[in-house]
């Protein structure tokens, strides 16, 4: 594929309010994770919270969008001055001209929880504020983008699970490459609800203490909430932008095999990873980190291992959800985000709260960050659905050749 | 700027009165009257029967529509790409989810919290068809089809990859039917080749409007086409029914329409 420029990003999750936050806390590996204290769930987890979403309301005039899922991403867009360079982008290429895709799995659905907690007695009707389209429906999230900003070009959310924010990078590049815009505001949003809470605790996959990927004693997920955007351009092969972040490979691919158990020998994730190397016309040794999808379960790091295995001879890599939590629809662009984070300051981020890597997986799994010269990355995200999507960013020159 | 431009090889329809394309087709041209009759969802073809038993009326919707589309095209499922586009999920899931999360025992089974992801038919569809391509799956509320057609139209001109696009909506049981008014199901699905070939239906090239969405004059298609995201597919179907060179113009989002021209084979 044509290199696109990541020309802006930006992320806030529990592990930090934008960039330099979520910088330091990888630097430290310092996770995010605390005791679940969200409302209405009793269960003994912990949880990736942002702090600060309930007091940060969306502007008076977009109202109808008002909702947590909402208020995370705009919170999110004022961090690093990315809605400052959206607006730039505006003005340069034209209202028309610039594409929203955003990656949610649950987008509002806790306005909708809430809704029904408050329905009449009588009638079982839902309270009349209860807006499920600028809220629980998973276009709200792209729509809500779309307004903030007032553009009048393509949108969509995408919403296959925990590969949504990664999959926008491919609905983007197709859009780019096309020539209907000129560029795009790519991203992921979800936010804690009691959906995904009880949800995956019915499948007993949360970890009673905070995750521990690839750990000898990981013992499930912790669920986050986390906002990450990126503008994308087409490469204008302008020599001063030989420093800039690049998507270089994009591979996408499906499992076939189970709607919430991945391909125990990881088949679909291979798939995924070795298209998003030849995308990138690149080999397995140019990548210099991986950043694994690595949920904590036991079943998801064993299979992704198999799956990295048989591709790399031996590769450091880590899973940032020890810092972050799994932020299910998000995980893919903040991951992506942290990616681009690894090559910009050329290091490689511990995996926090893992300990002791399992020695069964036979990963190069990194306990303490450190420097490295990176030219390229790569990041994974799988999910429900049998859903893979593998990025490959990197630097100019990326290849070894 | 490359034209997104694609040659339909395969058309699936499913909805109330509507069973299958044919049938679909002869009503659009007044061949045949439409029942008035609430639409018949197949079991799932391709599944294990016990995922079968597990998969909604969404599933149902959108693996019927595909699946007709791909008998007619002659090509393997699993060879491929597929954007599925719904502005919501399965509503009756949906509803049954939030009464226990509202409840004192806020207990969801694995199976409903699993069938609650947007692309539960993109993974019963990959099931059922062993298809390992890339699959997309979006949302844009009510222009959702038209997101669908965009994307597919995209992946298809850009990447010369021949693209499923399967577009599908059901209906919301009280109460949140009074918020997302959908009272039947519709599923529509397209197979989109690159290059013309012997089994090309006819020609379609997209591209960004302001004008208006195009409306039936007869008012039973009319209430039809506005009462399901995906039937806001059924100007496009029209053309294509009637076999004639045409543009019509799709409901998008706020203030953008998708225009198509539709040459026919």
């Amino acid at each position: 594929m044509n290199p696109l420029l990541l020309t802006h990003f930006t992320a806030t999750s529990c592990a930090g309010r934008g960039l330099d936050a979520t910088l330091a806390a990888l630097s430290d590996a310092r996770s995010g994770l605390a005791p679940c204290d969200f409302e209405g769930a009793a269960l003994a987890t912990y949880t990736g919270r942002v702090a600060g979403i309930e007091d940060a309301p969306v502007p008076a005039d977009l109202a109808a969008f008002d909702c947590r899922n909402n208020r995370l991403a705009q919170l999110a867009m004022t961090q690093d001055g990315f809605d400052d360079r959206v607006r730039e982008a505006i003005a340069r290429y034209g209202l028309e001209r610039v594409g929203v895709f955003m990656g949610t799995s649950t987008a509002g659905i806790l306005e909708t929880e809430l809704a029904y907690r408050r329905r009449d007695t009588r009638t079982g009707a839902l309270p009349a504020d209860f807006n499920y389209a600028n809220t629980h429906n998973p276009y709200s999230l792209a729509a809500f983008v779309r307004a903030y900003f007032g553009l009048r070009g393509p949108a969509a959310s995408v919403s296959s699970a925990c590969s949504s924010g990664a999959k926008v990078f491919g609905s983007a590049r197709r859009m780019l490459e096309s020539g209907v815009i000129d560029v795009a505001i790519v991203g992921g949003v979800d936010t804690l609800c009691l959906t995904t809470l009880y949800g995956f605790n019915s499948l007993e996959l949360l970890a009673p203490g905070p995750c521990k990927p690839f750990d000898v004693k990981r013992d499930g997920i912790s669920i986050g909430e986390a906002a990450a955007f990126a503008l994308l351009e087409r490469d204008l092969a302008d020599p001063a932008d030989d420093d800039a972040i690049r998507l270089l490979g994009i591979g996408e691919s499906s499992d076939a095999y189970h709607m919430s158990s991945p391909h125990p020998e990881g088949l679909g994730a291979r798939i995924a990873m070795e298209q998003a190397l030849a995308s990138a016309g690149l080999d397995a040794s140019d990548i210099g980190y991986v950043n694994l999808h690595g949920t904590a379960t036991p079943s998801n790091d064993a299979a992704e291992s198999r799956a990295l295995t048989s591709l790399f001879a031996r590769v450091p890599c880590s899973s940032t959800k020890g810092a972050t939590g799994h932020t299910l629809g998000a995980a893919g662009a903040l991951e992506a985000v942290i990616a681009a984070l690894t090559l910009q300051h050329q290091m490689i981020p511990a995996g926090a709260n893992t300990t002791e890597p399992d020695p069964a997986l036979g990963l190069d799994y990194v306990l303490t960050t450190r420097a490295a010269p990176l030219r390229a990355v790569l990041s994974n995200s799988f999910g429900f659905g049998g859903t893979n999507c593998s990025l490959v960013f990197g630097r100019k020159g990326a290849a070894s050749a | 700027m490359t034209p997104l431009r694609a040659f339909i090889e395969g058309i699936g329809v499913i909805g109330p009165g509507l069973a299958g394309w044919p049938h679909a087709a002869d009503v659009l041209t007044q061949r045949a009257v439409r029942d008035a009759a609430q639409t018949v969802l197949p079991a799932p073809a391709g599944l294990p029967p016990a995922e079968r038993r597990r998969t909604g009326p969404v599933v149902r919707a959108a693996l019927a529509a595909a699946h007709e589309a791909v008998a007619q095209s002659g090509r393997d499922a699993a060879t491929l790409a597929a954007v599925f586009a719904a502005s919501g999920g399965d509503g009756g899931n949906f509803h049954a989810i939030c009464e226990t999360l509202a409840s004192a025992e806020p207990q969801l089974s694995p199976t409903r919290f699993h069938n609650s992801v947007h692309n539960a038919p993109a993974g019963y569809w990959s099931i059922a068809t062993r298809a390992m391509a890339a699959s997309n799956v979006l949302c844009a509320y009510d222009g959702s089809f038209a997101a669908g057609l965009l994307e597919s139209l995209a992946q298809v001109s850009v990447d010369g990859a021949a693209t499923l696009l399967v577009a599908y909506d059901t209906d919301y049981p009280e109460p949140l039917r009074q918020v997302r008014p959908i009272v039947d199901a519709f599923g529509v699905a397209l197979v989109l080749a690159p290059h013309e070939s012997d089994r090309t239906l006819g020609r379609i090239e997209a591209h960004l409007s302001d004008e208006d969405a195009s409306a039936f004059a007869d008012a039973d298609l009319e209430a039809l086409r506005l009462s399901n995201p995906a039937a806001r597919a059924l100007p496009l179907l029209d053309a294509l029914a009637h076999r004639r060179a045409a543009n019509v113009v799709l409901d998008y989002l706020d203030g953008t329409q998708l225009a198509v021209s539709v040459e026919p084979s």
